[in-house]
């Protein structure tokens, strides 16, 4: 199987984040990044088919070379070989991204498509579901479990209450959900391969941007908060207050 | 004259709870803009169902009914949205931040070649541009964001908005779409019939953390629960040790909640779970030490032994309710 996994590096989500200057980015002073952790459930899953069925995973990664850090530690996971979408920055407008990654997916071949159900920085949460549509192909998001077998794919993805059994054929693209899987842990020997393992720099054509950031702020601060210091004997002075200063219940 | 659309998501022929809050929402976008405002329902027997738009203030239906719609596909519900976009000109596409609106509408924005602002909780209108307010960094950040292209689309947060009864009559109009085939068969749609409320739905929620120390003593947050009609919800660390199921999971790698009252017991307040509930409206903190970061984004805080906390709170709000 040839298996195509789109990756985001993202501040590590223990990271305080703050407004940059200019005002509509992140600080980016002493942030720790990552890989998106709901990408590390879709690069599993892509090692897992190929473990099984034999194929490579690539993964695509679009912004600046700083990224490449990033981008190794999914190799070091097991993915076979990367390519990274040349930007300075990684586009604000999503559907800037699934055009740049559409295209350059176009010219893989590939099975199967994961992505991350969101990235845990922009939180746009519609990538699979742009490029999907953008490729014309099956599209099932939020996915909790998945089987393939041959040319077909059932997947469980989750909705308010319940879920939902989906039955497609390949192509496809897939967007895993946390819990899909355990991913595993990069090994020293993954890490050393890692380093020898090829990135492929692209230069994507850049559709205009439709959404555009205007503003960043902090929310707004919480005004100081009451505490109550005698336990379960605050109890009714708390009820009385909810009900009536407070007014939720 | 061109519209704003506001977009029901009808599951097992009932509305989403979020859809009056959609209705209301767009109607007043509408009137701040001074377009049109249309309530667009999807899927077959919907008769019973419109009347709500009517309710909650807006005059134009339109239904869109198909027999390739009797059963749910995004590649159909999104096709339908995108080809009533483009009949009535939307300027604007409203919809509940539902599993089913964050899947259709990408898809619908691809299709019209514009884009869509997800989750949104607050908007304004900004001349003929609108101006959507949307967490961002799980909620450690707000981004304001406009769209430049035509319809500008945005999913909207469940209980960010309100639902503001305010009727209107209301003309049905049935409209025609051509639907491509699905690309997917939706084979099943196993609904755990639990009785229990989707946190991301829930006007209050009762948390619990590894302050409870064990999944069997989560009877007095389900108790309390019970009590307040409240959801139940849990950190990372209870729902990784299997405690509890993990769609219970709020934080920033689980549900984004921001419901009217959240109680969070036994919750130190890690980063990701603030994050998670920061943009609940009041929220209550029942910690045994002082010095947890939840207290510090909370309203009311109280020290204490949960385990003797939490049984006090219910039965004094039993009284109360009792007193109803």
């Amino acid at each position: 199987m040839n298996i195509a996994v789109c990756i985001k590096q993202t501040p590590d989500t223990t990271t305080r984040v703050k407004v940059g200057p200019g005002g509509t980015g992140i600080d980016e002073a002493g942030i720790n990044y990552i890989i998106n952790p709901y990408d590390e459930f879709a690069i599993e899953e892509a090692l897992q088919l190929t473990e099984k069925n034999g194929g490579e995973v690539t993964l695509l990664s679009m912004g600046p070379a700083s990224i490449e850090k990033t981008i190794r530690e999914g190799l070091a996971m097991g993915a076979h070989k990367a390519i990274r979408l040349n930007v300075d920055k990684t586009p604000d407008d999503p559907t800037v991204t699934a055009k740049a990654l559409a295209e350059t997916l176009k010219n893989g071949q590939y099975d199967l498509i994961f992505f991350g159900k969101q990235a845990v920085d922009d939180d746009h949460g519609q990538m699979a579901s742009l490029v999907g549509e953008l490729l014309d192909l099956p599209t099932v998001t939020v996915v909790l479990e998945l089987h393939v077998d041959g040319g077909s794919a059932t997947a469980k993805r989750e909705v308010e209450g319940g879920l939902e059994t989906i039955r497609f054929s390949l192509p496809a693209v897939v967007s895993a959900q946390r819990n899909l899987n355990e991913p595993r842990y990069r090994s020293l020997k993954g890490i050393m391969q890692a380093k020898k393992k090829t990135i492929e720099v692209v230069e994507p054509a850049l559709a205009e941007a439709h959404l555009v950031v205007e503003k960043l702020t902090p929310p707004p601060a919480k005004g100081e908060g009451k505490i109550f210091r005698n336990g379960a004997q605050d109890a009714a002075e708390v009820v009385r207050l909810l009900r009536e200063e407070a007014k939720v219940i | 004259m061109s519209t704003v659309l506001a977009v029901a998501d009808i599951r097992n022929g009932e509305h989403r709870s979020v859809n009056f809050e959609v209705f209301s929402a767009a109607a007043k976008l509408a009137g701040e803009m001074g377009l049109s405002v249309t309530a667009v329902f999807i899927g077959n027997g919907l008769e019973s169902l419109t009347g709500a738009a009517g309710e909650y203030g807006i005059a134009n239906v339109v239904v869109v009914e198909d027999p390739a719609l009797d059963k749910f596909s995004a590649d159909t519900f999104a096709a339908a949205i995108a080809e009533v976009a483009k009949a009535k000109g939307a300027a604007v596409v409203l919809m509940g931040a539902t599993a089913t609106a964050r899947d259709v509408l990408p898809r619908a924005a691809m299709r019209l070649d514009t884009a869509l602002a997800q989750d949104t909780i607050a908007m304004r209108a900004d001349g003929a541009k609108v101006v959507f307010t949307r967490p961002m960094y799980a909620g450690k950040l707000l981004g304001e964001v406009s769209i430049k292209s035509m319809p500008a689309m945005a999913t909207i947060r469940s209980k960010a908005f309100k639902a503001e009864h305010s009727p209107v009559g209301a003309t049905v109009e049935k409209v025609a779409v051509s639907l491509p085939t699905p690309r997917v068969k939706i084979e099943e749609l196993a609904l755990e019939n639990t009785g229990t409320l989707d946190v991301t739905e829930a006007d209050i929620i009762v948390s619990g953390g590894r302050g409870l120390k064990g999944p069997e003593n989560w009877g007095i947050l389900e108790d309390l629960a019970k009590t307040l009609g409240a959801a139940t919800g849990c950190s990372r660390p209870v729902s990784d040790e299997g405690w509890r199921p993990h769609d219970e999971h709020i934080g920033q790698t689980g549900k984004v909640v921001s419901p009217t009252l959240y109680i969070a017991v036994g919750i130190s307040g890690a980063i990701q779970h603030i994050a998670g509930m920061s943009s609940s409206k009041f929220i209550v903190a029942v910690n045994k030490d002082e010095e947890a970061p939840i207290f510090k984004a909370s309203d009311y805080g109280i020290v204490g032994d949960l385990f003797e906390v939490i049984p006090a709170l219910n039965e004094e709000i039993k009284k109360i309710k009792g007193n109803d």
